[in-house]
């Protein structure tokens, strides 16, 4: 049914882009869209630029060349008042949480609601309420984030992200350092949160079990040639690429191992 | 035939080269083979090898080895490198089974060309690599002063953003916590002046002369000097420690991220508190220093309380005293923008993070005395 109907307009398009510290190549010609609603998943062995790209793509780094565009507008070299707005409709969930360490899980998630809206104290209060309800830390709201577990902290990471409602959500290696349940949940999470917000996620991580649960689409970005050799469904990827390194990569060096070397 | 051996004691171990045949040698380790014990030179055993014919071919033999650990692993594989070196083939079956493994595990996987060499650069390369930075340094502190004013900039058009709450727990960090340590160098310092003073100028018979000393240098120079390297050590350090920490975690990354300017959010509420706290501090410093002088003025000199008051009173002109507390705004500010600067610029590791509070104390010491030195030679020319 499908087939007639064209495909939406991509969401974000990473255009022709290379990323650089100084004259050092991280990751060379890297091309790629994510449709709206789409789980896009960035994969690749550690130290291959995952975390970096993730970093230029929600601006924290700029690009050596090439462009991000969201909606088709360019982000990398937009005047800074059209990024600052652009920016808010993205979300980015860090590795370790990376919530502010001086202020409560409450005041966390409030913060980008204080700042950006012109809600009441009682409106945001509830609002952050819910947020946290929806990642599973309803009661949390007066912790410290140095009171929480790893899990948690991922979590209200997460409920932090999603303050302003954005429709592109970033995670960073959300499974990384939890235990298989955690991670799962973190996964379903993610699952439900695509499902009820429709928004789209791009997730940098190397877990395979994440990877196959959550991925509609996956680039792999090799440490070696450093740039993607492979893009689409992991599943797909990890039988019938014609890379043997993203098969050994999807098969922990697995079945076929000897085309891991 | 050759022997190494150490003393029985200390050396359970022993190392003989055999030439069974005159192409192979046969090195025989017998005894405890592990690091505590010390470990023979690998390039000996070579040595004893380039004797009258050539050796072809190099065997181990460790029949009665009782025990062994990395060292016999380390001294083997040396052996075998020194020998491939000399072209000849080594044997390395006679070696125990787990040592063998050890070997191929090491060689799985082949040496990386990086270029770290572990070599120091040559001299003129380590000036150009410092010089390159400091450079940049310069220009990454240039960018922060300017960003900085655009913040304080956009405070003055009420578009600034940052939680008053971190204003006022910043004010209450560096104004309250910090006056008994101010008291205390003040008051010492006052003393110290009134001493110097007293010794000198009781030869002249100008004793009251004293409170002209120690109040115009108080007001004038030492009270917000004094005041200023005390929160550099204090509060600067505490701005780079938490800074860095939060770089570290990420954090700023993520006001950044957010669309929250770091430098909103977290440099103005700090610089501010400096600027609000410092001046008060170095008027208390001040009034505490010349309270010093007057226990050295009435208790060693006898001069009377009322006639010392007085003779301060004259002494300090409202300049003196306006010039110390511009003085101590600059400082202020000085030491707010260097610990908030270096906390940003910190490295994402513990030891980074050690580094950036000790930069930040060094640098705003040094920029508070030379910032120091040339108000006094502007302040000249002005003859104020």
């Amino acid at each position: 049914m499908a087939s007639g109907v064209t495909p939406p307009p991509p969401r974000i398009t990473v255009d022709d882009l290379t990323m650089a510290y100084g004259s050092f190549v991280i990751q060379h010609d890297l091309s790629f869209t994510v449709a709206p609603g789409e789980i896009f998943v960035v994969m690749g062995g550690s130290g291959c630029g995952k975390s970096t790209l993730l970093n230029h793509m929600v601006g924290l780094r700029a690009p050596a060349k090439g462009d991000v565009l969201y909606d088709g507008r360019s982000f990398c070299h937009a005047e800074t008042e059209e990024r600052e707005h652009l920016r808010r409709r993205l979300g980015v969930s860090y590795q370790a949480g990376a919530l502010w360490s001086s202020m409560t899980l409450a005041e966390n998630v409030a913060l980008p609601l204080e700042t950006f809206t012109e809600l009441s104290p009682k409106q945001i209060r509830e609002i952050v309420s819910l947020k946290l309800a929806l990642v599973g830390l309803a009661g949390f709201e007066e912790f410290y984030p140095s009171e929480i577990s790893g899990g948690m902290l991922k979590r209200a990471g997460v409920a932090r992200a999603m303050a302003l409602d954005p429709d592109i959500l970033f995670f960073d290696e959300p499974s990384a350092g939890l235990d298989p349940i955690s991670s799962r949940r973190l996964d379903d999470l993610i699952l439900e949160l695509r499902a009820s917000l429709g928004a789209t996620m791009v997730v940098v991580t190397h877990e395979l079990a994440s990877i196959f649960a959550i991925a509609d689409r996956a680039v792999f970005l090799d440490a070696e040639t450093r740039t993607m050799i492979a893009m689409g469904d992991p599943k797909k990827l990890r039988d019938e690429s014609p890379e043997a390194s993203v098969r050994a990569f999807l098969t922990r060096g697995g079945p076929d191992a000897g085309g891991a070397r | 035939m050759n022997r190494v051996q150490g003393t029985a004691v200390e050396r359970p171990w022993a190392l003989r080269v055999e030439r069974p045949t005159p192409e192979i040698a046969s090195v025989e380790l017998t005894g405890v083979w592990r690091k505590e014990h010390g470990l023979p030179d690998p390039s000996e055993v070579l040595r004893q090898l380039q004797g009258a014919s050539p050796v072809h071919l190099l065997t181990f033999d460790t029949s009665h080895l009782t025990g062994w650990d990395s060292g016999l692993v380390t001294f083997a594989s040396r052996v075998f490198e020194e020998a491939r070196a000399l072209g000849i083939a080594s044997d390395r079956a006679g070696l125990p089974d787990g040592a063998q493994r050890l070997l191929r595990l090491a060689e799985a996987v082949p040496e990386r060309q990086t270029n770290r060499s572990g070599l120091p650069p040559s001299w003129l390369a380590r000036i150009g690599t410092r010089a390159a930075a400091d450079w940049t340094a310069i220009v990454v502190g240039l960018a922060f002063l300017g960003e900085s004013l655009f913040a304080l900039g956009a405070l003055l058009r009420g578009r600034a953003r940052f939680r008053l709450v971190d204003l006022l727990s910043v004010i209450q960090e560096c104004g309250p916590r910090a006056l008994g340590i101010v008291s205390l160098i003040s008051f010492l310092i006052g003393l110290i002046l009134g001493f110097v003073g007293a010794v000198q100028l009781e030869q002249f018979g100008a004793s009251i002369f004293v409170a002209n000393l120690v109040a115009i240098a108080m007001t004038r120079e030492i009270g917000c000097i004094m005041t200023a390297i005390v929160m550099a050590g204090r509060t600067g350090a505490a701005f780079a420690a938490q800074l860095g920490t939060m770089n570290t975690n990420q954090e700023i990354d993520a006001l950044s991220t957010m669309g929250i300017s770091p430098t909103e959010f977290l440099v103005l509420p700090r610089m501010l508190a400096l600027i609000f706290m410092m001046p008060l501090l170095t008027i208390y410093a001040d009034l505490v220093g010349i309270l010093g002088g007057a226990v050295v003025g009435v208790a060693l000199l006898g001069l009377g309380p009322t006639e010392y008051f007085e003779q301060t009173r004259g002494a300090v002109g409202l300049a003196s005293f306006f010039i110390g507390v511009g003085k101590s705004v600059v400082f202020g500010i000085l030491v707010a923008l260097v610990g908030c600067l270096r906390g940003m610029q910190s490295g994402r590791s513990a030891a980074a993070v050690g580094l950036a509070a000790t930069s930040a104390v060094v640098t705003s010491i040094v920029l508070i005395i030379v910032v120091d030195g040339v108000f006094a030679v502007i302040l000249n020319v002005l003859s104020l």
